[in-house]
């Protein structure tokens, strides 16, 4: 039998932030980060030789358009023992989501025939700034991340990307867009800040990959 | 282009004040070459060294329009010339010494208005040097109320200062807010000096602050963790720790916020150095901590404990060493509830309320547990925005609302310290 959790309770926010960092990675691109707005109901069940199940009802906005909301239901399966299997995350979402093709072709268009490979650093900087030009580059990293910190996430952490040190392109022959990224992924339960680096594939008809992550070696002095 | 003008009033001027030249009667046209033949008619006119013309932007190419400055007795003569070729102009500045004259009063003007007024932005993250600045610029011109005390120094011996906000009396109760505990935490060390500057200004003109000052005294600190902040300037933005040196480890910093003598060294810690939740070899081995700690034992009369940090939005109360409840569970869930409709009145920006353990984690050796144990009733901890779209780097432009939210929270709390003397 499930049991019902406080809104407030620990387990069920870092539950709520997996559940919401999965779904972005699916449902994501360039033009669309979702976050969440809203927990509205988590329940817990713990599962003989299995795991710890949650049932969760959360509110989800739109990152571009914080008046664009849209409720979803969520179960995460944390598996007992073995930390190296990711959570297994189904979702329901109830209503649709903004389109969003304009503007990813806008971005596919820019980036994919450019002179030089995109290069850029610290998305936001120190003071929170973003360049517009640059919004779509992030989001495309808020997207991807949510898939690294669903392969890492267990019980006892909540991940948040904090910030993108830095971000290439790679040239492709083929469709695709890719882009190389170390980003740095704030843990708020150990609050480590974690760099990852992460190979990154989208393109408009064919959704957001990772093809490559690894987490990087902390620095011992800063 | 009005940056050229002011480049051209801001020369003028320095020629003026050296030389005592007036420009009355000066005019600044602008001609618009149509072809290489009117560019060529130009350069002779420059050529004209009599006419002692002065060109912004020289005659070079048809596509960009040419500025000069003409002395008041050969325009006349330069117009006539235009005009008998043909060539466009228009009139930019009918009198330069009119202009100058303005700019001088306006500036003059500013300059005054800079001095007695405050040109310090509270919307925008300022260096340490910057925000103690600001410290001294508040208890001088608050002198009334407030003044800046030195309560011990940081590991590299850069000061830790504390506002006093105070009526008069003699060690009346008082409240204590501090910010930046974590270095990383920047919206906190900014919405700190926010907040000082709205207590000193709320003074004479607010009831409820009136009245709360009028019985109790307040203790601000607004920056913790001064190393730790010029790092996160210098070097690391992420950094949130202490900077001093553990013997036998190449890593730095202990997490202040887990070295305070409260469940010291239980879970919720780390024992390694290197990690960003190090306890440190001992309750109260950093100086940033036990400076506080002196202060409020030595002041003695200290009735609530109230810390900044961010991100997450919550209102949370003690403990966070254990997860059992605090004796005083049910009124400081309430008074945090009414804090958190406060906070959301302003901007609808939500806040959880609850106790460390349950809302955050376990951690053991935190401030507001040291507090509560010690005594002191009220121990809040609030993280501010956001909820992790922005983390740590939340943009500057939501400095000012947030420290207006929570300074809402901080108020509620307060005043219900003042009505609720124990």
């Amino acid at each position: 039998a499930a049991m019902e959790l406080p809104l407030s309770h620990s387990l069920a926010s870092r539950a709520a932030a997996l559940a919401t960092g999965y779904l972005c990675y699916r449902r994501g691109s360039p033009g669309r980060g979702l976050a969440l707005r809203s927990l509205r109901r988590a329940r817990r069940q713990d599962i003989n030789d299995v795991g710890h199940k949650y049932y969760l009802e959360l509110e989800l906005e739109d990152v571009l358009d914080k008046d664009s909301t849209v409720n979803c239901t969520a179960e995460v399966l944390y598996h007992l023992g073995n930390k190296n299997i990711a959570p297994d995350v189904q979702f329901t979402l109830e209503g649709e989501l903004k389109n969003t093709d304009e503007a990813d072709n806008i971005f596919y268009n820019r980036i994919k025939s450019p002179e030089k490979e995109l290069v850029a650093e610290n998305i936001p900087d120190s003071h929170g700034n973003v360049p517009p030009e640059m919004e779509p580059i992030r989001l495309l990293a808020w997207v991807a991340s949510g898939y690294v910190i669903w392969q890492n996430s267990t019980e006892n952490t909540k991940f948040q990307l904090a910030q993108i040190k830095h971000v290439k392109q790679v040239k492709r022959s083929d469709e695709y867009l890719e882009f190389d990224y170390m980003i740095l992924l704030h843990d708020m339960v150990s609050q480590e800040i974690i760099p990852w680096k992460m190979t990154v594939l989208w393109h408009p008809q064919h959704g957001v990959q990772v093809t490559q992550d690894s987490r990087q070696p902390k620095h011992a002095s800063g | 282009t009005s940056t050229m003008r002011l480049i051209l009033i801001f020369s003028a001027l320095f020629g003026a004040s050296l030389c005592l030249e007036t420009f009355v009667g000066h005019q600044v046209l602008r001609i618009k070459t149509r072809n290489e033949e009117e560019v060529k008619q130009l350069q002779l006119l420059e050529s004209l060294e009599h006419l002692e013309l002065d060109f912004w932007i020289n005659p070079s190419t048809a596509a960009v329009p040419v500025d000069v400055r003409i002395p008041a007795n050969n325009v006349q003569a330069v117009k006539a010339f235009l005009e008998s070729h043909g060539i466009e102009y228009s009139i930019l500045i009918e009198d330069l010494q009119v202009v100058l004259d303005k700019e001088k009063e306006d500036m003059a003007y500013s300059q005054q208005r800079e001095r007695s007024s405050n040109s310090f932005n509270y919307g925008t993250y300022h260096t340490l040097d910057s925000i103690y600045t600001e410290l001294d610029h508040l208890a001088s011109e608050y002198s009334n109320i407030v003044t800046k005390l030195q309560i011990g120094q940081s590991y590299e011996k850069r000061p830790l200062y504390v506002l006093k906000f105070s009526t008069g009396g003699s060690n009346r109760p008082a409240i204590w807010l501090d910010a930046g505990i974590h270095s990383r935490e920047w919206v906190t060390q900014a919405s700190a000096i926010w907040i000082a500057k709205k207590i000193a200004s709320d003074y004479g003109n607010d009831p409820s602050i009136t009245s709360l000052l009028n019985k109790m005294d307040i203790f601000l600190l607004t920056v913790s963790n001064p190393d730790g902040y010029v790092f996160t300037h210098t070097t690391n933005r992420m950094w949130r720790k202490t900077r001093s040196r553990n013997p036998g480890s190449v890593c730095v910093g202990v997490d202040p916020n887990r070295n305070w003598d409260a469940g010291f060294g239980g879970p919720g810690a780390s024992s390694n150095p290197c990690s960003d939740s190090y306890r440190g070899p001992s309750a109260n081995s950093e100086v940033e901590v036990r400076s506080v700690v002196n202060f409020i034992k030595n002041h003695g009369n200290i009735r609530a404990f109230l810390t900044l940090h961010s991100y997450s939005q919550l209102l949370m109360y003690p403990y966070g060493y254990k997860c059992t409840q605090p004796a005083d569970y049910a009124e400081l869930d309430a008074l945090g509830r009414a804090a958190a409709s406060s906070i959301r009145s302003l901007y609808g920006t939500t806040f959880t309320v609850g106790s460390i353990c349950t809302t955050i984690y376990q951690a053991s050796g935190g401030s507001i547990d040291w507090s509560y144990d010690y005594g002191i009733k009220y121990s809040f901890a609030f993280e501010l925005r956001d909820t992790g779209r922005y983390g740590f780097v939340l943009p500057a432009s939501q400095i000012i609302p947030t420290a207006e939210e929570t300074w809402l929270g901080l108020k509620k709390i307060m005043e219900h310290v003042r009505d609720n003397p124990y």
